[in-house]
């Protein structure tokens, strides 16, 4: 209950963040990434800001043998740069790159209302699910001997 | 360099550091939003409301901020639809394949010092600024 909870106040938090920084605003996210334009440096700020609270408290879960509302961590195992990561991310970064909207933005953004919003979100879970079933462990095939 | 916000911005960054924070201190979880939401396509058992409550909450802060600290708020989406489509889609797939996004990789595998998340990070901005520039300046998209 209280991971819930827990779960319940960081995602609000993490929405206020992205509310009062504008990020939730795809103008103000195109805006940073138009560097021939009329360029607003603003986003490098959010980031650098976000990264350097999230290292203290991420410093600070490392101090601890466990979490305090749930049995273990769960991090990120893999290490090595792979095809996967690059194409990933250099997928990521053209679709970021044509609206201007992330998966947090997109899911706080529906507060607005706006049906954009709406249209984006389903493509985006469309995508994500698309890329989870072609992503999911082959079943092992039985070789069949004639 | 019109409408810079560094105060907003920063502060606004900090909160999701925080965010950031909290989800791993207590619930030990990285604060990805494409792995929080992948987790749930499909749903497994005993691992799904942690992440609709965490994800509810992102339009909840929005609302909170709307009602009671700026109601004139607003955001400006000028893509059409296909173009809404199309980047959802890239987003959603890249996303999922790259193993995170701009909060997974860029917030919380940076602060971890990841490399596969720098190099994640920089691939998906030049990605984001090579885009921008050829749908404003080369191709004339507007914006």
């Amino acid at each position: 209950m209280k991971q819930n909870l827990a779960a319940l106040g960081a995602g609000v938090i993490f929405g206020l963040g992205l509310a009062i920084s504008q990020m939730v605003d795809p103008a103000k996210v195109l805006a940073f990434l138009d560097l021939a334009g009329n360029w607003d440096p603003s986003l490098a700020f959010v980031m650098g800001g976000a990264v350097i609270i999230s290292f203290f408290g991420f410093r600070a879960a490392a101090a601890r043998i466990k979490p305090l509302f749930a049995a273990a961590f769960q991090m990120p195992k893999a290490t090595d740069l792979d095809l996967r990561l690059i194409g990933g991310a250099a997928v990521f970064g053209v679709g970021w790159g044509l609206v201007g909207i992330c998966p947090g933005p997109a899911l706080a953004g529906l507060a607005f209302g706006l049906k954009e919003s709406a249209i984006f979100v389903v493509a985006l879970v469309v995508g994500a699910g698309f890329a989870n079933l072609t992503l999911a462990k082959p079943v092992p095939k039985i070789p069949v001997t004639d | 360099m019109e409408n810079f916000t560094p105060v907003s911005a920063l502060i606004g960054g900090a909160l999701i550091g925080a965010s950031s924070s909290i989800l791993l201190l207590l619930d030990g979880r990285i604060a990805g939003i494409s792995g929080i939401m992948g987790g749930l396509l499909p749903p497994e058992r005993g691992d799904t409301a942690w992440r609709v409550l965490f994800l509810l909450g992102l339009p909840i802060g929005v609302a909170l901020w709307r009602l009671l600290g700026n109601p004139a708020a607003a955001i400006h989406i000028t893509s059409s639809v296909p173009i809404l489509v199309a980047g959802g889609l890239l987003v959603g797939l890249g996303s999922r394949i790259g193993s995170g996004c701009t909060s997974g990789h860029g917030v919380c595998g940076m602060a971890r010092l990841s490399r596969r998340s720098l190099v994640a990070t920089a691939t998906f901005m030049a990605a984001a600024f090579v885009t921008v520039f050829v749908t404003r300046h080369l191709i004339g998209m507007g914006g």
